[in-house]
Parts: structure tokens; sequence; C-alpha cells
């Protein structure tokens, strides 16, 4: 299974803030889990549309090209505005 | 070293003493304090809610902590985040670090804030008159982060 985390912006657009999800086929890294979200239509298009997405893999930042593995945990977020 | 991301609220007076107390070696305490603004952008605002990605929150402060003691002579530091439900002029954050001597201690608690900013994962919204917006990135904080790269 893997994790999937949406944050902020994202996260209201979206209409959740997780879910799981089994590794479907064909999928390795982050850009292939992203395009296969993006695909499901509708609000996921959000997705495609955030400015400048941010990705982490099991709590670290990742690029697209970041392997993606069954059990990851893998999060989704807007650029982020602490401080 | 000291991280906590927590809604209650910090004293500085009191972490500044925390963590040079029953010390002799530490020569200088440098602190920043980051406070919710009345107005942004040009609009009002009334309250602002803080939102952050428990745990990798806090290892993501440890890691600008660790950079920073990899960079300087830092002998302790403390970073405090609040989240949560803020009012303009509520503290945000505090970042204390103690050093033998002086420019270390700015140069790391400047650090540390500027790469805060830019990686560590907080969003925050604010509320005005118009209704609720996420506050957009913004450049100048890539900007300084990016300085201390040289």
């Amino acid at each position: 299974m893997l994790k999937i985390l949406y944050f902020a912006g994202l996260r209201e657009a979206l209409g959740q803030s997780s879910e799981n999800m089994a590794l479907p086929a064909g999928i390795g890294s982050v850009g292939q889990l992203h395009a296969h979200l993006v695909a499901r239509g509708g609000a996921w298009t959000a997705l495609a549309r955030t400015k400048n997405l941010r990705v982490a893999v099991n709590q670290g930042m990742a690029a697209m090209d970041a392997p993606v593995e069954d059990g990851d945990e893998v999060a989704f977020f807007p650029p982020v505005t602490g401080g | 070293m000291k991280i906590c991301v927590q809604t209650e609220d910090f004293d500085l007076g009191a972490e500044c003493a925390a963590i040079a107390r029953g010390r002799t070696d530490i020569g200088a305490v440098a602190s920043f304090v980051g406070l919710v603004r009345g107005a942004n952008d040009g609009g009002g605002i009334s309250r602002m809610t803080l939102e952050h990605y428990p745990g990798m929150t806090e290892k993501s402060l440890a890691e600008i902590v660790g950079q920073a003691r990899g960079r300087w002579d830092v002998m302790d530091a403390t970073v405090i985040h609040r989240v949560g439900a803020l009012r303009p002029g509520d503290n945000i954050v505090l970042v204390v670090v103690a050093s033998a001597h002086r420019g270390d201690a700015f140069a790391a608690c400047e650090f540390i804030m500027d790469y805060l900013k830019t990686r560590a994962p907080f969003w925050k919204k604010e509320e005005t008159a118009e209704g609720g917006r996420w506050v957009d990135a913004r450049e100048s904080d890539d900007v300084a982060a990016e300085k201390w790269r040289a």
C-alpha cells in the first residue's frame, strides 16, 4: 500500500487530506504517480495546476523522478510558507 | 537541541535563559521571533491558521539545525514553531542559538530562519474580510536561502 498525503490549498481543492492506495502496476516514480492521480480528472487536475508543486517521499523532499515503492508515504503540497 | 511544534505560546526570555543555564562556555545567545502581521499584501488580517506536516516538520527542523551545526560553532539551539489558529501580534516562530561568539550565533540564527522559511513544511492561511486565502511563497525567501549556498 501507498499512503498519500495532501496539504494546505491542495488538500482543500481535493477535499481530502490522505488516502491509501495499492501501488498501481507500472508506477515506479513520483512523476508517474502524479500523472496517475491527475488522470482521475475533475478536482484532481489541481495536482497539475498547483504552481511549483512540492513532493516528499517518506518525509523527505523529493523530485518527480524519485522512485516510489510499496509501503512509501508520498506527500503533495504547495511551496511552504512557514516562519 | 530543542525542537517543538506546538499550539501554545512561547516565552523568549525563558528560552534564552534555559539555553545558557548551568554553562559558562557560552558567550553569545542570538534569537529571532516571528510575529503575525495585521496586514499582508494590502489586506487586513483577522486571523491566521498554521498547518503543518506532522513528523516531517520536526525531522526537517532537526535537519536544518544539524546543517547549521555543521557550518558554525553552535553549542545549542532551540526552534519553536506554533501551529493552529493565531491572531495579529501573536508569536509564530522562535529560533535561539547559543555559541561562544556572536558571529556564529547571528549567522546560524539567520541561516536556520532562511532555511525554515523555504524547507520546513508549514503553510499559512490568512482570514481577511474577503475570506480565507493561502499565503503564496515569496521569491525573496528563496533568494535569502540561496545566499547560504555560496
